[in-house]
């Protein structure tokens, strides 16, 4: 009740039986009890509704904050390094600064202590946390694109089967099975390695595209259990008996019933898609250099773990904050959206 | 548009059947009625009797497979909607046939304004624009008694009660001005006072409105007040068909007479109510007989080896039983040859 402020004329107004022609129920009966017309009416839209119970969800909104802020960071960052300190994260100094260019964090050429590279810098004696940074843009990207890819395959194609039901629905999902069944990674390194391209721009959008390719999958699978369950409702047929199209009815009246789910389950698809392409990096099949990802900074690092564990540890432990950030946050919207699933 | 003779809807031996595990399920079986413009119909009978189904193909909502049109025409305004395409009859709907639904509760979409679910029919079928057809839905809300309808418009399903809803669907179904409302059972998962004022709300609206009515229920008072004609279905079929008044005053089926003997009297004395006994029967497995001869207090032999027939007691009044003329004149009526 606290939650869904009721007006409190509802059942008054209801009382307003229509003895004379229903043209016209006069103000006063429309207002009784109330003063303002306007103020009794405003309830709580249930987006509200779940931003205010997320707000409420300490571990969430610590999630938000850091994954907010890592953006944020991983936008300017760069441009702000490159106009405070006039490089940019593959500027390569040049070969005169001693043998040894990679600089512990807070260390200056000649072991002093300095700002400029609050992270040290990697084996080229580019700085760390310009490289930090730009990778972190590169793994947002990669795991939003694909989730976004997710997002529209999978929402349209499970919302499709679900409603048209029958042979078809039967027909996509065994495909869905079919493509389950294979395993994704191996699906990934294949794409990537038979089609490598030369650039390493081209080498980033076929790596959008072969995890986005994959990873719609389960989306699918839940939006067709949402809307399986939801095409027998009441307000369906009703939507129906008014002529609207099948279209229609499924993008417009049955795919928002099933945003609760699906940005919980987008929201935890992209940490997810996130740990794949540094995995992919890792191995070498995903972001080439000079561009950088977590992922394939934290390859970089671990070769030189035992001298230069700075390599590893920046990049490891930002990647690991906002992918812990990103399930908090992920976690907080379900309880959000969908509080009789919560078990607290 | 207008027939000659002012009939809107015509049925003709419908037969909608569904396919289940259970084997052939014959839910309408050969119904056929006649709706004149301005009139309102009222199609009585117990669940499972094929009140809802019969309303659903004349729209032709089945849900197909398992459902199945297998004969039958529903000829609206000289065209039948069962040979029109699908296109076609989408256009009809809502525009042109509008429908209420039992459960105010569920059939409005969770997640969309008011606004937005009463301008998608103008939208749709009027081709309002954006603008336009907001401007409607507060005249439809302002039409059906929702007080303060331009503050309302925009507010979400849940934040409306039960009554209101109610009214919300009316105002979405008379929103493009239908030739024909049909009405399923729209106050059952309303209270009593509610119900009262939803009907005057029907019944006004009607008047002003011209529209013709079907209004199915399970509730013999409602028909009484609100109809012009009354169908009472049982097993799919029609059991009787008459004149409101006719009916009431002089049923000429055990089963209308049963019906009516069930409805409590609040003036008699305390005591037990009057029921059928008995339940209604499987549809999947009818015997060959009278569907009803197991609960008939009149059962004879003829009953349960021969179908009835469908024996015209007057111009406007047939009912479908072996002895619709002694039953007819028990009642006091007098059946015409």
């Amino acid at each position: 009740m606290e939650e869904h402020p009721r007006p409190p004329t509802d059942e008054s107004v209801d009382q307003i039986t229509t003895h004379e022609p229903a043209f016209h129920v006069s103000p006063e009966m429309a207002v009784a009890g109330v003063d303002s017309p306007t103020e009794f009416v405003r309830g709580t839209s249930l987006w509200k509704d779940a931003w205010r119970r997320l707000l409420k969800n300490k571990l969430a909104v610590f999630g938000l904050v850091v994954v907010v802020l890592i953006t944020l960071a991983s936008v300017l960052g760069p441009t702000i390094i490159k106009s405070a300190f006039g490089f940019t994260p593959d500027y390569i100094p040049s070969n005169d600064v001693k043998l040894i260019k990679s600089f512990p964090p807070f260390t200056g050429p000649n072991g002093e202590f300095s700002w400029t590279h609050p992270m040290g810098t990697d084996n080229a004696g580019r700085d760390q946390l310009a490289r930090v940074l730009q990778g972190g843009q590169i793994s947002l990207f990669v795991g939003i694109i694909a989730t976004l890819v997710s997002l529209v395959i999978g929402v349209s194609y499970g919302a499709i089967a679900g409603y048209v039901g029958g042979r078809v629905d039967d027909l996509m999902m065994r495909f869905v099975d079919v493509l389950y069944s294979l395993p994704y990674v191996i699906v990934v390194i294949v794409l990537l390695s038979m089609f490598r391209s030369q650039t390493p721009r081209g080498q980033l959008i076929l790596l959008f595209v072969s995890l986005g390719s994959v990873s719609w999958l389960t989306m699918a699978r839940i939006v067709r259990g949402q809307v399986l369950s939801l095409k027998n409702q009441e307000f369906v047929l009703a939507a129906r008996a008014t002529g609207v199209s099948t279209a229609r009815i499924i993008f417009r009246h049955l795919v928002p019933n099933t945003l609760g789910p699906v940005i919980v389950y987008a929201t935890l698809t992209i940490p997810q898609i996130m740990l794949t392409e540094a995995f992919l990096s890792y191995l070498g099949f995903g972001v080439q250099a000079p561009l950088a990802s977590w992922g394939s900074l934290a390859a970089d690092g671990i070769q030189n773990i035992a001298i230069f564990p700075w390599q590893l540890i920046f990049p490891g432990v930002t990647m690991a904050l906002t992918l812990f950030s990103l399930n908090f946050l992920g976690d907080g919207l379900r309880d959000a959206l969908d509080p009789q699933m919560r078990t607290v | 548009m207008s027939n000659s003779n002012g009939t809107l809807l015509e049925v003709k031996d419908l037969r909608t059947y569904f396919d289940t595990d259970d084997g052939l399920v014959k839910a309408v079986d050969g119904i056929s009625f006649q709706l004149k413009r301005g009139e309102t119909l009222g199609i009585v009978g117990e669940s499972g009797s094929g009140k809802s189904v019969t309303n659903l193909s004349i729209i032709r909502l089945i849900p197909s497979p398992p459902g199945k049109i297998v004969s039958g025409e529903v000829v609206f305004n000289g065209q039948d909607l069962l040979l029109l395409s699908a296109e076609a009859v989408r256009k009809i709907r809502g525009r042109r046939i509008a429908m209420i639904f039992q459960d105010p509760m569920t059939s409005l979409n969770p997640y969309m304004k008011i606004s937005r679910q009463l301008m998608e029919m103008t939208e749709l079928h009027l081709g309002h624009t954006r603008a336009q057809a907001y401007e409607h839905a507060i005249k439809m809300l302002d039409t059906v008694g929702i007080p303060d309808a331009r503050a309302r418009v925009d507010n979400y399903p849940h934040e409306f009660s039960g009554g209101m809803r109610q009214r919300v669907m009316i105002a979405m179904a008379l929103s493009c001005e239908p030739e024909l409302l049909i009405a399923d059972e729209p106050t059952t998962a309303l209270d009593v006072t509610i119900q009262a004022q939803i009907l005057e709300l029907i019944k006004e609206l009607k008047q002003s409105t011209g529209t013709s009515v079907i209004l199915i229920t399970h509730d013999l008072g409602v028909v009484a007040g609100m109809t012009d004609h009354v169908i009472v279905m049982y097993a799919g079929k029609v059991f009787e068909q008459a004149r409101t008044k006719e009916l009431f005053a002089k049923p000429g089926n055990p089963y209308t007479k049963g019906l009516l003997r069930s409805v409590p009297d609040p003036t008699a004395e305390q005591g037990k109510l009057y029921q059928i006994p008995g339940l209604p029967p499987d549809v999947a497995h009818l015997k060959p007989g009278c569907p009803f001869a197991p609960r008939c207090d009149r059962v004879q032999d003829i009953c349960r080896n021969e179908f009835p027939p469908l024996v015209q007691l007057n111009d406007d009044h047939a009912s479908l039983c072996h002895f619709a003329r002694e039953v007819y004149v028990e009642s006091g009526g007098t059946p015409a040859t």
